[in-house]
């Protein structure tokens, strides 16, 4: 897949970057400030938890433009030891890290589509959507 | 043979100018340079084409080249001109001595190369380390001021402390919030504190976490903790990440959230004009009966 940009996820600082990144590609495609609030959001969550529990990874952002319908996908993607269960952790105040547990479950409150793909050992791949209208 | 070399570079140092000014001139197009004026540019390469040549000269004349770069950072130049700089001076002045000597054979080329390195790199070196110096002075500097900004708290009445949070919260910040305020609280016998988040622009589930637990030890000290500045988009995305801020009171401005702090230590705002409005009514209708 061709991406528009991707921003690798190494230091905490970096979440920072990614939503900058982020926001202003959504204030590119045509958002409003409560979406993109709400997308900067979103991002910060994913690039935190690629921080906390991956070390490692990356967050790219894709504009969609089709004839009748344009948003913005967001993809957050690390190699690190993948979620043991998707269910678990998409209930609300599941933490393993003494964090409010809100993280992925508000993601998916925050944007349109969702969706984890996660195996144990090889990594986890967050693809969300938010679509513009 | 050493010094030899030194002389063939030493003496005929014009053409090797000529050289290294043209093909600097050709790697200028594309790149960084473009917004400097051509009369900067040109007497910037005089003077550095000079540097070189003394250091050359003087081996181990570092003077000069520190003088120099210290200049170039002051002006903003990028290191990547500099180092542009001494590699095209390498590739020209290799290419010169070659195209000068008759007999070219491996050892006379190895030979060559090495002692144009040993020219060269001290010299790279010395420019990369003042470049890297100040910039990881000017990083520890600004980490400082940051550190500065980062959590003030400000005794604005008997009572009633405010701290205003500006920009993104990280673990360090949010740890540096947590001691600031727990101590001012102590310091200044602070019954209500309001935490001002309207200049943080994301709140996600961490620094929700972290206000949370910031106002729950300010409880635990037996004060009270408003969270106030909260800006519509954020209420939006605090009630999408389904985050519980129930336990403590919050409020849309400061002024509002200052209101009830008032409140709360039984104090009010009185306007002063009204009541002296209020006696003139009271004289004025006096005077017509």
């Amino acid at each position: 897949m061709d991406f528009q940009s991707c921003v690798n996820i190494k230091k905490e600082w970096d979440i920072v970057g990614a939503r900058q990144l982020g926001r202003d590609i959504a204030k590119k495609i045509g958002f409003g400030t409560v979406d993109q609030a709400r997308i900067a959001t979103a991002i910060s969550e994913l690039a935190r938890n690629i921080y906390l529990y991956a070390g490692t990874g990356k967050v790219c952002f894709e504009a969609i433009e089709d004839i009748n319908e344009r948003g913005l996908r967001i993809v957050a993607m690390d190699e690190g030891p993948g979620i043991r269960d998707v269910s678990q952790v998409m209930e609300d105040g599941f933490s393993t890290s003494g964090g409010l547990g809100a993280g992925l479950p508000g993601v998916k409150r925050l944007m349109d589509d969702f969706d984890v793909i996660s195996r144990q050992g090889e990594g986890t791949e967050v693809r969300v959507v938010k679509w513009l209208r | 043979m050493e010094a030899n070399l030194k002389e063939i570079v030493l003496n005929n140092s014009n053409d090797i100018v000529k050289m290294w000014l043209g093909e600097v001139e050709k790697h200028r197009k594309h790149d960084y340079t473009s917004s400097i004026s051509d009369e900067l540019f040109e007497s910037t390469n005089r003077e550095f084409v000079n540097v070189i040549f003394t250091s050359l000269e003087k081996q181990g004349a570092t003077n000069d080249i520190e003088g120099f770069a210290e200049r170039l950072i002051n002006l903003g130049w990028p290191l990547s001109y500099l180092t542009d700089g001494m590699q095209a001076f390498r590739r020209v002045t290799i290419n010169y001595i070659l195209g000068q000597s008759t007999k070219v054979d491996t050892q006379y080329f190895s030979e060559v190369l090495g002692k144009v390195d040993e020219w060269v790199d001290p010299v790279i070196n010395q420019l990369v380390n003042e470049y890297s110096g100040s910039w990881e002075n000017i990083v520890s500097l600004q980490k400082v001021a940051l550190q500065e900004l980062s959590a003030p708290l400000i005794p604005v009445m008997e009572n009633i402390t405010v701290m205003p949070l500006i920009g993104t919260i990280d673990t360090e910040r949010a740890k540096l919030i947590m001691e600031n305020l727990l101590d001012g609280v102590i310091k200044h016998h602070a019954d209500v504190v309001l935490i001002d988040i309207t200049g943080v622009p994301v709140v996600d589930t961490m620094v929700a976490h972290h206000i949370i637990q910031a106002a729950e030890a300010v409880r635990l000290i037996g004060s009270t903790c408003i969270l106030v500045g909260i800006r519509p988009e954020i209420a939006q995305t605090i009630v999408n990440l389904g985050i519980d801020l129930s336990k403590f009171p919050t409020k849309s401005s400061l002024k509002k959230g200052f209101e009830s702090a008032l409140e709360l230590t039984n104090r009010r705002i009185e306007d002063i004009q009204s009541k002296n409005n209020e006696i003139e009514e009271l004289v004025d209708s006096l005077d017509r009966e």
